[in-house]
């Protein structure tokens, strides 16, 4: 059984028309990018998957370990094991990150009826996982976000992302506003992550990030449906020849 | 010709006048001043939304009726209030006021630090010499409340730290209402800090839920040069209580004043603040946190003058205002000519948790200075829906979520205050009203 199926998805917001009829399939272990032209709908799936209002569901169903999870609230889906790497991080002033992580893991580990961590155990796990990311652990005693780069804001995160443990990641541009430097720590943190049981689908606008999370598939959304599939070196045709051919073809 | 215009009284002003024809030869000390400031009730009678600072809270028709003036408590009272105010985690000397009199066996007096004394009001009013000296006169002000204070106050705290002293414990004042029947309690404390020294006081007031009974509390807060003061006011009233509360505080220079009105209780509550800067370069922070449900009513109305120059004021303060609660925010800031180098910034939050929630919010500046800086700002709205969508991205059920970005909410003004143990109690206090609402 695939991690994700997204079956014949239509989504509307305010009654546009968004997404029109999106098939995808991940299978475990597999990451899979999507790229696409601005506006073809790869931020809407992101957040349809992670179960944002505002976005209505027309036509078609999202399959999550062969369930329907389009009924579930986002804090339901996450304890399942669905994260979205926010392309915009929110800034929490006044929430210490501690305090967001901790209730983070503690409320995901209630839902699926584990024990809550103990605070040794949960700092070890922060302190390893930053290090990993060149966190500073100062940045994590302020307010979520609050005053971070936006690479920070990205690092955070996939910080979070880490100490969740998801098993099916979305990352949604998370190369973007990013520095050669803080993309390679993006990156390697989120090759670290990769694993027999956990999905991931990277959505970008750019090659440039493929270069680092080299995926195991590539689509190419247009107009809110996945128009071609291919391996990885389809990336590197879209670089090569932009999107032209793409918005035609949907058109 | 003259036509007079005399409106009806009502039955509050009407019981109040009968209360101090009856009781005025009772009432110890101050007469003159009694008198006097009785007259000012007789002559403008309970304000209404028509006098400004009045404007949200119309107490002549919010006021049905003036309750009888509190008994002296009895034995079962006294013990019911035994452990009243008592705060986790903060090692206060306690004074416990009960119904609006002084129990000396509640009040912890018991090896007074060098430098402090605790009296009571009612023994300070009769006691010969200056005791009392400058009772009434820390902030002059024509508030019909206050009048009303100073003409029935029964009793209350007259505290004074010598000059250097500095007090580490903090003292705390309890006020508790502990009848079964309904009346009125009036008291008024004085606090001296001198020159260099340093205080925490803590103000707090509680009261039995089902009984309607009348608060009107003062304080007068003389902060001398150089001296730190802070004031954290806790008020968990009843919910049928009406709270009607002023604070005066004259600041010297050099000092710093830092004061805190934490409010969950209570059906109306005005807590009044009317501050002066007496001298240079004095800090000032006056903040607060309003957690309000239920059909409450909470108006903070806080005029800070600022006589002297190149004095720092910070005033901040959140309210969460959930099911049909109100709350008012009047701040005037005046700076005088002369007060050059004046800093000041105001800011009010509003977080209204219902479409029935009200804020009103109506800032002044009075500004006769050129060299100054003053600002102010207010907000009023809902909860951050892309806030909250982020946190339960991340498995944060829904209500949970709420209620840390409500606690981080008001966690930002709780910041003022200076005293850990405080602090924390506030904090925790703000998760205990979270954990009720859900």
């Amino acid at each position: 059984m695939p991690m994700l199926e997204v079956k014949n998805l239509h989504v509307e917001v305010e009654g546009k028309k968004i997404l029109n009829g999106l098939d995808l399939t991940v299978p475990s272990g597999q990451v899979h990018a999507i790229m696409g032209p601005n506006g073809s709908g790869k931020s809407t799936l992101a957040y349809v998957l992670a179960g944002k209002e505002d976005y209505e569901v027309t036509e078609g169903d999202v399959l999550l370990d062969g369930e329907s999870i389009l009924g579930l609230e986002p804090d339901e889906r996450a304890a399942r094991g669905l994260f979205l790497a926010f392309q915009y991080p929110m800034e929490i002033p006044g929430v210490a990150s501690m305090t967001f992580l901790r209730t983070a893991l503690n409320a995901q580990r209630r839902a699926r009826g584990e024990q809550e961590l103990s605070t040794p155990d949960f700092l070890k796990r922060v302190r390893d996982v930053a290090a990993r990311l060149h966190i500073d652990q100062d940045m994590l005693r302020r307010g979520v976000n609050v005053g971070f780069s936006g690479g920070e804001k990205k690092r955070n995160e996939i910080l979070q992302m880490a100490l969740l443990e998801p098993r099916l990641c979305v990352l949604d541009e998370t190369d973007s506003g990013l520095d050669i430097d803080a993309l390679k720590i993006v990156a390697d943190g989120v090759n670290a992550l990769r694993a027999p049981d956990r999905s991931m689908i990277v959505i970008t606008h750019y090659q440039r990030l493929l270069n680092y999370i080299v995926p195991d598939v590539v689509h190419v959304m247009a107009k809110g449906r996945v128009v071609k599939t291919g391996g990885k070196e389809l990336a590197l045709e879209l670089e090569a020849h932009g999107y032209a051919e793409y918005r035609e073809a949907a058109a | 010709m003259n036509a007079e215009i005399r409106t009806m009284r009502t039955q509050a002003e009407l019981a109040l006048l009968d209360a101090f024809a009856n009781h005025k030869d009772r009432l110890v000390g101050a007469r003159d001043e009694r008198v006097a400031a009785f007259k000012k009730f007789e002559e403008a009678g309970l304000p209404h939304r028509r006098v400004e600072e009045w404007k949200y809270t119309d107490l002549r028709a919010l006021m049905r009726d003036a309750k009888p003036l509190a008994a002296k408590p009895d034995a079962a009272a006294i013990a019911a209030a035994r452990e009243a105010g008592r705060i986790a985690g903060v090692d206060a000397r306690r004074i416990v006021l009960v119904n609006g009199t002084f129990v000396p066996e509640l009040a912890d007096t018991a090896a007074l630090e060098r430098g402090l004394t605790i009296t009571s009001l009612a023994e300070a009013l009769v006691a010969p010499g200056n005791a009392l000296a400058g009772l009434g006169r820390t902030v002059q002000t024509n508030d019909v409340v206050v009048a009303l204070n100073t003409a029935f106050m029964a009793d209350g705290v007259v505290i004074r730290v010598a000059k250097d002293a500095a007090i580490e414990r903090p003292i705390h004042i309890v006020h508790v209402f502990s009848g079964r029947e309904a009346a009125a309690t009036f008291t008024r404390s004085l606090v001296v800090v001198e020159p260099g020294a340093k205080l925490t006081l803590i103000e707090s007031h509680e009261g039995a839920p089902d009984v309607d009974y009348q608060v009107n509390t003062a304080l007068e807060l003389v902060v001398g040069d150089g001296a730190r003061v802070e004031h954290v006011k806790l008020g968990l009233e009843g919910s049928k209580a009406l709270h009607l509360s002023s604070t005066m505080a004259a600041v010297g220079a050099d000092a710093v004043l830092r004061d805190f009105a934490f409010m969950t209780g209570g059906a109306v509550c005005r807590n009044q603040l009317f501050i002066r800067l007496d001298g240079a370069s004095t800090q000032l922070v006056v903040s607060g946190a309003n957690l309000l449900k239920g059909r409450q009513h909470v108006d903070t109305t806080m005029l800070v003058d600022h006589a002297a120059g190149g004095c720092q004021g910070r005033e901040k303060f959140k309210s969460v205002v959930d099911e049909q609660s109100r709350v008012v925010f009047q701040g005037k800031i005046i700076v005088r000519p002369g007060a050059q180098k004046t800093d000041a910034r105001m800011a009010t939050h509003a977080l209204l948790l219902s479409e029935e929630a009200e804020a009103d919010n109506k800032p002044e500046l009075e500004i006769f200075a050129d060299d100054v800086q003053c600002g102010h700002g207010a907000t009023a709205g809902a909860l951050d829906e892309e806030l909250l969508f982020y946190l339960k991205a991340r498995g944060i059920p829904a209500k949970e979520a709420e209620a840390l970005l409500i606690q981080s909410f008001v966690g930002d003004a709780i910041e003022n205050v200076a005293h850990e143990g405080l602090r924390e109690a506030l904090v925790a206090a703000t998760a205990q009203w979270l954990q009720a609402r859900s």
